[in-house]
């Protein structure tokens, strides 16, 4: 495959004449990310929060499921071929062996190195302990390209709630399946992988570009939804020394990116369904950052609309987010060298912005 | 008239007056009646909110509309009745609720005057007090 960035041709991104009208059909980010010296560049396909969901003997909620096998699909269609893939958390609902099986069949079909990220629907019926027999650790760190990777678990929350509090690991998982379910618990990190981190960091160059995957925003948004992690301030502290740290964050099934300090912030969109932006409860204050421009307003009457996977690309460190919106236009966030923050390519300014994004 | 014929009607409303506890009139009503149809209604609110958080007493798949909803968000039930474009002409929430239990919950359409029907409408709109009306919005 040729590297002359702008020498290269779309039709050498796609293999076939099938896939070519696949790829037709697909958001022009997919292709545009394809310039530039590939050497340099790390990217890496994001999909998350597909809640696969049981109902009884084989089946599952068919939605769902859709959506999870058409963000394998597209990924499966990248070219050049993504560094690797993550899995953001909550692959299941209520984190059972059946939800968990079936989703990792439909990621199998995934070209390419697949990490994982734990949510809390993975996590509170059995502790995790599936889930790592599966997909692995469930906090670790690894290198590519001069890059610093990190995986948390941080839906973690108080050791009370988790071991003392419901008679069953089957209440345990409903309880903190509920977004909104005042029974719920805050989401962190805790101490033992605050103190893994701090260790991690400890041989890793202050220039060198920090990436931190989780599953919860590790910043407070919301604490009524869990868009929160209640040991935020402590993560960042730990991250802050470093020049270019970016946390990519699931949960929230919603577009939502911010700048604290040193650290940018992205989420990433669900597969499974979207969310409402906090502020559109009316009973409570959020804090969505200023810097957000929100996601259209889903219409439910196209399934898979407000939900999607994304493209990510981490060129001199600064990472760009290419978000693949199935029935709206896609949107990239990227970061921008003259304001120092991360911004919406086309949408950022007031001027820009379109009636769909006013949430009430 | 006949007074005597009266009194036993007169006695008979005394009793009645003294029985509850003041001597009320139809339009008016005690703090206690308040109280009594303030909870009447949050009973309903609270039956809403347990049919919006489960996945079986309405849907077929397990889905419980909180999981799109929490706490009854983007609902607008402020909004209705209102133009649904998806549906081509002028709808009250209950049609738009059953369209969704229909649809992402794979269940059966509720009457609009069905209690539970009644009740989710209740949970909805407390979620959402406060707000100003504004018929017709998108």
């Amino acid at each position: 495959m040729s590297k002359q960035g702008s020498g290269i041709k779309r039709r050498d991104f796609v293999k076939t004449a099938a896939v070519t009208a696949m790829a037709g059909a697909l958001p022009v980010s997919l292709v545009e990310l394809a310039f530039g010296k590939q050497q340099d560049n790390i990217s890496f396909a994001y999909i998350s929060d597909s809640h696969i969901q049981h109902i009884r003997g084989t089946e599952f909620v068919r939605n769902w499921d859709r959506g999870l096998i058409r963000a394998v699909a597209e990924t499966n269609l990248l070219a050049p071929k993504p560094d690797f893939v993550m899995f953001g958390g909550d692959l299941a609902q209520l984190g059972t062996k059946p939800e968990l099986d079936h989703g990792a069949e439909i990621m199998s079909a995934l070209k390419g190195k697949v990490r994982y990220v734990m949510g809390e629907h993975d996590y509170y019926l059995d502790l995790g302990k599936y889930w790592s027999k599966l997909f692995g650790p469930q906090y670790y760190s690894f290198d590519l390209k001069g890059v610093h990777f990190v995986v948390l678990n941080s839906i973690r929350t108080f050791d009370d709630w988790t071991y003392n509090r419901w008679p069953t690991a089957e209440q345990r998982m409903s309880e903190m399946a509920g977004l909104d379910n005042p029974n719920g618990s805050p989401f962190m990190v805790g101490d033992e992988q605050r103190v893994w981190l701090k260790s991690d960091l400890a041989r890793v160059g202050k220039q060198t570009p920090v990436v931190v995957f989780s599953h919860s925003p590790l910043q407070k948004i919301y604490k009524g939804w869990n868009f929160w992690t209640e040991d935020a301030e402590q993560v960042q502290a730990l991250l802050q020394p470093f020049d270019q740290v970016t946390v990519v964050y699931g949960h929230v099934h919603q577009i939502q990116y911010n700048q604290i300090g040193n650290i940018r912030f992205h989420s990433v969109m669900a597969t499974a369904w979207p969310w409402p932006y906090p502020q559109s409860y009316a009973q409570a204050a959020s804090h969505l950052p200023k810097l957000t421009v929100p996601m259209n307003r889903a219409d439910p009457f196209f399934e898979r609309d407000a939900t999607g996977w994304q493209f990510i690309n981490v060129a001199t460190g600064n990472v760009d987010l290419n978000y693949t919106l199935y029935n709206n236009r896609s949107r990239r966030v990227a970061f921008n060298a003259v304001t120092g923050q991360p911004e919406d390519t086309v949408y950022q300014s007031p001027d820009s912005r379109i009636a769909p994004q006013t949430h009430y | 008239m006949n007074t005597t014929r009266k009194m036993p009607a007169v006695v008979a409303l005394f009793a009645v007056l003294l029985m509850s506890g003041g001597p009320l009139r139809a339009d008016e009503f005690s703090e206690k009646d308040l109280q009594r149809w303030q909870q009447q209604f949050q009973d309903t609110v609270q039956t809403g909110r347990a049919l919006w958080t489960s996945g079986t007493d309405l849907g077929t798949n397990g889905v419980a509309c909180a999981q799109c909803h929490p706490n009854a968000a983007n609902t607008h039930p402020e909004t209705y009745p209102k133009f649904q474009k998806q549906i081509g002409r002028v709808v009250r929430l209950w049609e738009t609720i059953n369209w969704c239990i229909r649809n992402p919950l794979e269940g059966k359409a509720l009457a609009a005057d069905d209690p539970k029907m009644v009740a989710l409408e209740a949970y909805v709109t407390w979620e959402r007090r406060g707000v100003a009306l504004d018929p017709g919005k998108h």
